[in-house]
């Protein structure tokens, strides 16, 4: 494994590249603000990307349903499970088929839009990207999905 | 598909099968074979937004077979701004009764309710969204005349681009593949991602702006209404809504077969003249709505089957 700025973890997960500045997002979408020590690095230099942010979250295993949430800010991540200060499982980012309170629904008449009702979406397609709204059926379009 | 117990929300649910239960069940409930079957069930009509055809059809349908209605009608309601509140409504309402009809303005405000009531939530209109058993109604007209669905070549003519009734019953025929044509302006043209999604359930689809350059026969011409809201200029509505009015003449050049249907209310875009004519099916659509209500209230509440 390379060596980071940020101190390798013994045992959880490490989020790889993350678009430059998103990291703090990730953890919002993920939930983890209050789970535990996290290490959040940002701005790192990638051959891939220019800049990147990695988090690790130590003692925790984030499983794939998780991770896959972070897909829309962040197709490209990597996770990384380390256990025991070994790299156990190495995964990519895929769309999830639901998208639960993460896409904002852009119908002002969208009764997610009106009340205080979380989003929820499915996948219509991937490639391009087309979601449905599970409440006013509306289809939102890869260029135009605002996440929450 | 087996309904008792099931919230009927949206089209998009339904499946081949499950449309065809709904036709049959409407045509022997349509032909007497069921008396009574609703005695001793309580329907909720909560109408956030008034409509009264489709409110008095709910309660008609109700009635007739022996069951009981309750219910509100009223702009006061939709001061309901807050989920919180639409959500104790309906779980306080849910308690009352065994099956709730409901219509308001906000789209998706019927499928939110399905998630919280323990009875069965029949959408009788939610905003743009949907109104699935216009879409029964409309679909159960044309089993009548025509046996085969699928051969069924289907006009839709007016505002594509709004009109919710049109967008679920051209989705429903896409599950039969039948032929369709949408003939409407530039600026009220079905939305893209429908049309896709229709031809991909395997529909063939023919867009034209104007009825007269319409050169294939159709059996089934489907009218709506052409809002003025829609246009900023007004010349303009008048002469887009003047080319697309069916009168006498335009039954003639579609053929002495042609069938002209309309979701009511209509204003102007058909002329009275076109009533009389044994082409003009809409007023047989509206009564068809109590058959087809009592058909879908009695498979949800799992009195027929
Ligand atoms: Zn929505």
């Amino acid at each position: 494994m390379k060596a980071y700025k940020v101190y390798a973890i013994k045992d959880g997960t490490v989020i790889d590249h993350i678009p430059s500045t998103k990291a703090l997002k990730v953890i919002d979408i993920l939930g983890l603000e209050n789970e535990g020590i996290l290490t959040i690095g940002v701005g790192f230099s990638s051959e891939k990307m220019g800049k990147k942010d990695i988090i690790k979250i130590e003692n925790k295993y984030l499983k794939k349903e998780e991770t896959d949430k972070i897909s829309l800010i962040a197709p490209n991540a990597t996770i990384n499970i380390i256990k025991d200060g070994r790299l156990k499982e190495k995964r990519k980012i895929e769309q999830p088929k639901e998208y639960f309170n993460i896409v904002r629904c852009l119908n002002p008449n969208c009764i997610t839009s009106i009340g205080d009702i979380d989003t929820k979406f499915y996948t219509v397609s991937i490639s391009p990207l087309i979601l449905r709204c599970h409440y006013c059926e509306r289809i939102v379009e890869s260029g135009e999905i605002e996440i929450l | 598909m087996d309904f008792a117990g099931k919230s009927i929300i949206s089209i998009r649910e339904m499946d081949k099968n499950s449309l065809l239960k709904i036709i049959e069940t409407s045509n022997r409930v349509k032909n007497g074979e069921y008396k009574n079957f609703l005695t001793g069930k309580v329907l909720a009509t909560l109408f956030f937004e008034p409509s009264t055809r489709t409110r008095l059809s709910f309660e008609s349908a109700m009635r007739y077979m022996g069951g009981g209605v309750i219910g509100f009608s009223g702009t006061e309601y939709t001061s309901i701004k807050k989920g919180e509140t639409l959500q104790d409504t309906i779980m306080t309402v849910s308690g009352y009764c065994n099956v709730i009809v409901m219509r308001h303005p906000v789209e998706g405000t019927a499928r939110l309710a399905s998630e919280i009531a323990i009875v069965p939530v029949i959408n009788a209109g939610d905003g743009a969204n949907q109104h699935p058993t216009q879409t029964f109604l409309d679909l159960f007209t044309l089993s009548e005349l025509f046996a085969n669905l699928s051969d069924v070549r289907v006009g839709f003519l007016g505002d594509l681009k709004y009109g919710r009734t049109v967008h679920s019953l051209a989705y429903a025929l896409s599950l039969y593949q039948s032929p369709l044509w949408f003939i409407a302006p530039d600026l009220l043209r079905m939305p893209e991602y429908l049309t896709q999604e229709i031809k991909e359930n395997g529909s063939r689809v023919h867009e034209v702006d104007d009825l007269e350059r319409l050169e294939e026969h159709i059996d089934v011409l489907y009218v709506t209404r052409i809002q003025k809201e829609r246009f900023g200029d007004m010349q303009e509505y008048e002469r887009i809504a003047g080319c697309y009015r069916v009168t006498k003449k335009v039954v003639d050049m579609l053929g002495k077969d042609i069938k002209i249907m309309h979701p009511l209310p209509r204003v102007d875009e058909i002329a009275q003249e076109v009533d009389e004519l044994e082409n003009a099916l809409y007023f047989r659509q509206a009564h068809n709505g109590i058959p087809v209500r009592q058909a879908v209230l009695g498979l949800v509440l799992g009195r027929l089957d």
